[in-house]
């Protein structure tokens, strides 16, 4: 029987219908796992086992009665930036210490209904400011590909967890390619989906113009199969998108043939790393093996993206993040003299560095009349880049880049230095800027036997399109 | 002494009328527990986000219309960052460089006529909390957090601290008319602040301004106004500067105290609030929404005095209060004499109101009811004690009032031989009195007035006996 | 945007940013990030190449307008609830050290 370590959910799904395997077990021996390979790859900030098997259970006497879902009885990890009720959520921040939510985020709320079960919560860069999950305050995650080497971020949690064997299926946010690009660095997939596609509604924010949450799965069919139950319209969540959520995993199918396919020549800079192009490029040969007409296109304003991303990034993170002031929830100093003391003293203690950074940061480009020169220079260029995007996807249906520049880098190595930091997230920032949908498919690996992501870009709310190109991609490798 | 300009400007905030708050279903309910209408959106919990309440929206539109503002086709909301306990998210949501309603005026009147204090705009925001202090630190409590706020910012257009008194009564009457604030002081519902500078006359720039934070009575923007403005001139007076500052207004000391500020002046990094899409609101709405606004209370006024020839003080007094003014409208609409009907609701309406502790919507005497009343005393069917006495019925239970006076036999006899019948039978049996009129004792006459009056229960029409006994008296 | 603000942008100065945001910061924390926000701004300023004055600035990434509730009351959450969460409480309510105006 297959182990837990390598099932889909499509699989475990299967298992359970055939009453092979029932939820509790699968939670019961995910957990095991967990507690084995955890004490190495710290892929979860906490496990909440008893909480699970409940609601395992709940799911085994529902499937026996007969009742339907279609994630029922599957577990599933959640990055511990969703708001679970009854549960902590610390955004890996100690500035949450003791935050118990008293609401469900509409994710995990949809995926509830269809029977999900909550195993654990998986660690991040602290408020998924990071690319590498070295900025957590529960300690770094490790690459189970190589532990040596961090598992990109901020998603890196659920990243290792799937890649690692330590969880089927995991929920990440991407604000700048925080789902995609660990998804490239552990070899799984990751999904990011257009602006607006799925609620935000209990997502902690960091960018609020920016975020979305997104699924970490073995394959694409299982990401199309979560796509379909997380998307849709909430009234909760003000820039959702009203517009109907087809059935994903009906789409994948009907190949490449003749459809229309676009290289940006700016994502294939020099200085980039020679093993990721060359696996990105061979990848590309496949799609065109596999029929798919490949296009020259051009993102012209491409090498304005990381600095629009963190203008309009931190810009919004700083007032985001304004509330965490130890006032109604979360941790607070208590030697404070007086209110701004208080005020001081807790964010000092709570937030990290790179948290710090970006608070300054973003704080900076709003103040003193500093608005015209950043913010809304900012938000201009994110037009000029939106506007590259249309102009190419009038050609094509969808776009083939790498999800980042090289693959995963030694633990440590970047850390004094966050622009060079900054500077990796250059290929994905640019679809949080424009609002469209990403996925990030492995394709291979570099010398160093660490693997390599295909990020495949689409039109906004044309997730068939990526999920139909990365399904046809993954099936003839396989 | 020289003599000083006084340069006033008012930002209004006003409590909206809503049953839930600005960007969540929190009830807006005042005076329950601490922290007892509060959810994750407004107590600023991490996750969560604002939808905006449709009706706050309209209310502000609708204020705007009854001042003649500019109605912009696109208006968008921003995050206004600064740190307090009481804001939850340390920072606000309000509207910097699009708000709802742009221009448009209040007219007041001045002496020697009318002025209209310009409006630079109008809009709308969530309120704060409410701290409250203890021996020796301050508990916070969220109820309040959240519920909308419209502000009103005038332009620096009022002379003199009655012109903004003045100002407020007519605003609050015109929130009060479009049905936007509930207006309760008491429940702070509108807060002022105040912007204040006085120059000498001559001199064309204005003087250096202070602020006046937080006034919660109209009353203790009058006052803190008056002192103020004394204050600015003792200090160009005696060759001093002005310093601009924010100030508080004491109302136990009544004077203006400085608030040091310790902080570094206002930086509130506004941006465009990321979680709310933009208000466009199309011209078609808009010019439905203003085809169903209630006059101004001004128009009003003139209407009234014009239309029903009542005295101006009656016209104000009717339209101090919106639905007293319809009440009055209806009634005198189906009267013959408004005036009558003006008196009626001024005196024993307003009385009967007020001894219950009543509005005027909750009362059962229907307008044609008052104006039915109205004519059966006019028209001498019933005496003037005889019709108060039928209000009160009719205030408290309703009723046609010539059923109540036909049923009751309340109708004065005013009929000729019914009271001759009466006169001559008290003629008759009060020989003396008779004797003693007719040796020009008048007290006689009111003597035997009040016989018959007697002998008639109190209905007979005391004009019409007095007019037969001195007939009868002066042929027998 | 005056060009005097523009040229004087390497004068962050972080201890009046983190003044503003409520952040007190070590003096290494102060110094480090003074060198590194520094790089960063530098960076940042390459959209200065850009002639943007004719572009409308994008606040959102859908447009879509006029996203409203309708005025109705929905039960909160419960005192419990909500007093469980805060760090320190007196009387149903967040305590705080004394605010003075």
């Amino acid at each position: 029987m297959k182990m837990v370590e390598k099932l889909t959910v499509r699989e475990a799904v299967g298992l359970m219908d055939r009453g092979e395997r029932s939820s509790a077990e699968l939670v019961t021996e995910l957990a095991g796992v967990i507690r084995e390979c955890d004490k190495k790859l710290n892929a979860y900030i906490s496990m909440d086992e008893e909480y699970a098997l409940k609601q395992a259970r709940q799911a085994d006497a529902a499937r026996a009665r007969g009742e339907k879902g279609k994630l029922l009885g599957v577990p599933v990890a959640v990055k511990d930036i969703l708001n679970v009720r009854g549960q902590p959520c610390t955004c890996a921040s100690r500035i949450l210490e003791g935050y118990v939510a008293p609401y469900d985020a509409t994710v995990i709320a949809l995926l509830r209904k269809e029977g999900a079960v909550f195993l654990g919560r998986t660690n991040m860069d602290e408020f998924a400011m990071g690319c590498s999950t070295e900025n957590s305050a529960f300690g770094i995650t490790r690459n189970p590909c190589n532990t040596d080497y961090v598992p990109g971020g901020s998603s890196g949690g659920s990243a290792a967890a799937v890649a690692g064997g330590e969880a089927l299926i995991a929920l990440g946010s991407d604000t700048g390619g925080s789902v995609r690009q660990p998804a490239s660095f552990c070899g799984c997939v990751g999904l990011k989906p257009s602006y607006g596609r799925v609620s935000r509604y209990g997502l902690v924010a960091f960018a609020s113009s920016l975020d979305q949450v997104g699924p970490l799965t073995r394959d694409v069919y299982d990401a199309a199969l979560i796509l379909g139950v997380m998307a849709g319209h909430d009234e909760k969540d003000s820039t959702s998108v009203n517009l109907p959520v087809p059935d994903y995993t009906q789409m994948l199918a009907g190949g490449l043939k003749g459809m229309k396919l676009g290289l940006p020549r700016e994502y294939f800079v020099d200085g980039m790393d020679e093993d990721v192009r060359n696996a990105v490029l061979k990848a590309v040969d496949r799609c065109r093996e596999l029929g798919a007409d490949i296009i020259d296109v051009s993102l012209p304003h491409t090498e304005y993206a990381i600095a629009t991303y963190y203008i309009i990034a931190a810009a919004e993170a700083s007032a985001n993040l304004a509330r965490f002031d130890g006032v109604r929830y979360g941790f607070r100093n208590r030697d404070a003299e007086d209110v701004l003391d208080m005020y001081g003293k807790t964010r000092e203690q709570g937030f990290g560095p790179e948290v710090k950074r970006r608070i300054i940061l973003g704080t900076y480009v709003l103040s003193g009349g500093y608005y015209d020169a950043y913010y809304q220079y900012g938000q201009k260029t994110r037009t000029l880049i939106r506007k590259d995007f249309e102009e190419a996807f009038s050609k094509c249906s969808a776009i083939l880049t790498p999800t980042a520049p090289s693959a995963a880098f030694r633990i440590g190595e970047k850390v004094s230095d966050p622009l060079r930091m900054y500077l990796g997230d250059v290929f994905t920032a640019t679809a949080n800027l424009a609002g469209i949908c990403g996925i990030s498919v492995p394709c291979g690996f570099t010398a160093d036997n660490l693997p390599v992501g295909l990020q495949i870009l689409g039109p906004a709310f044309k997730e068939e399109n990526i999920l139909r190109v990365a399904y046809s991609y993954e099936q003839s490798v396989k | 002494m020289t003599k000083y300009l006084v340069t006033i400007g008012l930002e209004t905030h006003v409590q909206l009328r809503t049953k839930s708050k600005m960007f969540c279903g929190c009830n807006t309910r005042y005076g329950a527990d601490p922290n007892t209408q509060v959810c994750p959106v407004c107590l600023g919990y991490p996750g969560v986000l604002p939808v905006m309440n449709k009706e706050a929206i309209s209310l502000t539109v609708l204020t705007g219309l009854m001042i003649g503002a500019r109605i912009p086709s696109y208006s968008k909301f921003d995050r206004k960052s600064y740190f307090y306990p009481d804001m939850p998210k340390n920072y606000q949501i309000s509207q910097y460089d699009k708000p709802l309603c742009e221009g448009g005026s209040v007219a007041i009147d001045v002496e020697g006529g009318e002025k209209q204090v310009g409006i630079t705009r109008i809009h709308l925001e969530e309120d704060v909390g409410k701290n409250m202090d203890f021996s020796n630190c301050s508990g916070v409590d969220f109820n309040r957090a959240g519920v909308p706020l419209m502000e009103i910012v005038t332009d620096p257009a009022m002379a003199s601290a009655e012109e903004a008194y003045a100002y407020l009564q007519e605003l609050k009457l015109i929130l009060q008319y479009v049905g936007v604030s509930d207006c309760n002081l008491e429940e702070g519902n509108i807060r002022c602040d105040v912007n204040c500078s006085v120059r000498p006359e001559g001199q064309k720039e204005l003087g250096t301004k202070t602020e006046l934070k937080n006034l919660n009575t109209f009353k203790g923007v009058f006052n803190a106004l008056k002192y103020e403005i004394a204050r600015q001139m003792d200090i160009l007076e005696s060759g001093g500067e002005i310093q601009m500052e924010t100030r508080r207004w004491d109302a136990d000391a009544e004077v203006t105290i400085s608030m040091r500020s310790k902080e570094e002046a206002h930086d509130y990094r506004y941006f465009t609030e990321p979680d709310l899409m933009p208000v466009v609101l199309d011209p078609e709405t808009v010019a439905e929404w203003k085809s169903r606004l209630p006059e101004l209370p001004r128009k009003l006024r003139r209407r009234f005095e014009a239309q029903y020839n009542i005295p101006a003080y009656d016209a104000e007094v009717l339209t101090m209060d919106k639905a007293v003014a319809d009440y009055f409208e209806l009634a005198a609409k189906l009267s013959s004499n408004p005036k009558s009907v003006s008196n009626w609701v001024m005196t024993e309406m307003m009385r009967m109101l007020s001894e219950n502790g009543l509005r005027i919507a909750d009362v059962l005497i229907t307008p044609q009811a008052l104006a039915d009343l109205v004519k059966l005393a006019d028209s001498k069917v019933v005496n003037s004690n005889t019709a108060k006495e039928i209000f009160e019925v009719l205030f408290r239970n309703g009723g046609d009032p010539v059923k109540i006076v036909s049923e009751k036999g309340l109708g004065q006899i005013s009929d000729i031989e019914t009271l001759d019948g009466l006169v001559g039978q008290v003629i008759a049996d009060n020989d003396k009195s008779v004797q003693d009129y007719r040796k020009g004792k008048t007290a006689a006459a009111k003597f035997l007035i009040g016989q018959v009056m007697r002998l008639s229960k109190g209905k007979a029409n005391p004009q019409l006996v007095a007019e037969l006994l001195e007939k009868k008296m002066k042929v027998e | 945007m005056s060009e005097q603000k523009k040229s004087s942008v390497h004068g962050i100065d972080v201890a009046y940013v983190a003044r503003l945001a409520r952040l007190y910061l070590s003096e290494d924390e102060q110094k480090t990030f003074q060198k590194q926000l520094e790089q960063i701004v530098e960076y940042v300023r390459k959209i200065d190449r850009l002639d943007l004055e004719k572009v409308e600035p994008a606040s959102h990434s859908q447009q879509i307008n006029n996203v409203f509730r309708e005025d109705e009351v929905f039960p909160g959450l419960d005192r419990d609830t909500v007093i469980a969460n805060a760090p320190e409480e007196i009387s149903g309510q967040f305590k705080v050290p004394r605010i003075v105006e």
